[in-house]
């Protein structure tokens, strides 16, 4: 009976494992640039993490608000404090699937645009995005990259009026993810 | 048999759950790399009022602020209740790290310079640490004029020192305590009071909405001799964010507006309505800008 217990723990170790068609990266980086007419906004942070399905195309990535980093501490802190609100929100999440995985040959180098769809995750609120990518191969690595517009007020992330001139509501973001070599 | 029945049911039904969930795949993967974070944004100020609070303003920043001290606001209407009178401290404060600070100000009460070094040693964090320890070390110098000609003074009758610790942790997103224990030693007394003055600060904030909150900062001292008419520092405020700005409104029964003067030289009674209108008022600058590399 323990035994018997044992391996059926054991077979659901091995079926839910990630297996070698997975990639993954813990140092992704993500940048967002907002150009307002009093003050131009930029943020980056490079401990996003990713993972991309080579097989099924599934591509996902999650990022701690708190570690994106600007070059005025307090506009870190109203970003944190004010605006995202990083505790009640610690993360934004991207979910989605790469369309016509199956075209891309991971084994040769090469650079392959592709479009990707899936639901963006932030502030609490999910939005479904589409936007083009495009995944590098380079001596056995694979990077991907895309840059996407998102709307603050699709997020819900309120500007009071006082700070209309200094925030626009556009807000782009770009995404690099360089994934580690497969073991 | 029965055992291995059930044990077989046990593996389908867990398998197919796994399945039947919306699994992501960074489930198992994200565990490992969920990371203690630090705990930011206790307070709204480097200030709860009159005492140190457990923030920092941000390594290249410097904050600018201007305190005001209003009278007495039981003087009544013809001295438009305090607001007749007023003293102020102007000061500097710099974020020479994330965790390192240094400040000098002025007061306008007993013309008094001082400053300040204040370094964290301890972060609160998610998942770790819960509470932040802090350490401050200030000093302070008179600068008024002798018009008393039997009595001597140098630099050194006139210097106070203050070594205090904070220990602070933020409970939730609105509520915020520390503690800090406070020594202050002033190296010229007069007769019957004490070189060095033990408290216990208590700091508190509320947050009522994004950019508001409630702050109380109350300096009990602990060892005050029985001919002293000091009394213990009291303030009640409300803080308020915009932007680059932080006001703290408040009322309080001290004028003092360093650790020596809010501590030692506080004479109002709340009891008998000696209550003073006043404000800090707060502007960063930042001077250097962060490296946006430093993930």
């Amino acid at each position: 009976m323990k035994s018997l217990a044992f391996l059926s723990l054991l077979l659901s170790v091995i079926f839910t494992a990630p297996g070698p068609e997975r990639l993954i990266t813990r140092s992704g980086s993500i940048s967002f640039y907002s150009k307002a007419p009093l003050e131009n906004i930029e943020a980056n942070s490079k401990t996003a993490l990713s993972v991309l399905d080579k097989k099924t195309g599934q591509i996902e990535f999650s990022v701690l608000i708190k570690s994106f980093t600007f070059e005025k501490a307090l506009m870190q802190e109203h970003f944190n404090e004010n605006y995202l609100e990083s505790d009640k929100f610690p993360k934004a999440a991207f979910k989605g699937r790469i369309d016509n995985i199956s075209n891309i040959d991971f084994e040769k180098d090469g650079k392959h645009t592709v479009s990707v769809t899936g639901q963006l995750s932030i502030h609490g609120e999910t939005k479904t995005i589409t936007t083009p990518a495009t995944i590098t191969i380079q001596s056995g690595t694979t990077a991907a990259n895309a840059d996407f517009n998102i709307s603050l007020t699709d997020y819900k992330i309120n500007i009071p009026s006082l700070a209309k001139d200094k925030i626009s509501n556009s807000v782009k973001i770009v995404v690099s993810l360089q994934y580690e070599k497969p073991a | 048999m029965k055992k291995i029945i059930t044990a077989t049911v046990l593996f389908f039904a867990t398998s197919s759950l796994v399945k039947a969930q919306d699994t992501s795949l960074l489930d198992g993967v994200e565990k490992q790399s969920s990371s203690k974070e630090f705990v930011t944004n206790a307070f709204k100020s480097s200030r709860v009022i009159n005492g140190h609070s457990m923030e920092f303003i941000g390594k290249g920043v410097l904050d600018f602020r201007i305190l005001h001290r209003f009278g007495r606001a039981n003087v009544g209407v013809s001295e438009w209740f305090g607001l007749d009178q007023a003293s102020m401290r102007m000061g500097f404060d710099y974020g020479l790290g994330k965790n390192l600070t240094i400040g000098i100000g002025r007061c306008t009460f007993k013309k008094e310079v001082d400053g300040f070094l204040k370094l964290r040693l301890v972060s609160q964090k998610t998942n770790g640490t819960p509470f932040s320890v802090i350490v401050v070390t200030g000093m302070s110098v008179y600068t008024f004029k002798n018009t008393d000609p039997l009595h001597d003074v140098t630099f050194s009758s006139r210097a106070g020192y203050y070594y205090q610790s904070i220990i602070g942790r933020k409970f939730s997103r609105k509520f915020s305590l520390q503690l800090s224990p406070t020594i202050v030693h002033r190296n010229e007394v007069e007769a019957g009071d004490v070189n060095d003055t033990y408290a216990i600060g208590i700091g508190s904030r509320f947050k009522l909405s994004k950019r508001t909150a409630l702050v109380v900062d109350y300096f009990p001292v602990l060892n005050r001799p029985s001919s002293s008419d000091t009394r213990n520092s009291l303030s009640l405020g409300f803080d308020i964010e915009t932007g680059g700005h932080v006001f703290q409104l408040h009322f309080s029964n001290s004028t003092g507006m360093n650790e020596r003067a809010f501590i030692t030289d506080t004479h109002d009674s709340w009891g008998k309505g000696e209550v003073r209108f006043g404000f800090n008022l707060s502007r960063v600058f930042t001077i250097k800008k962060m490296s946006k590399m430093q993930n």
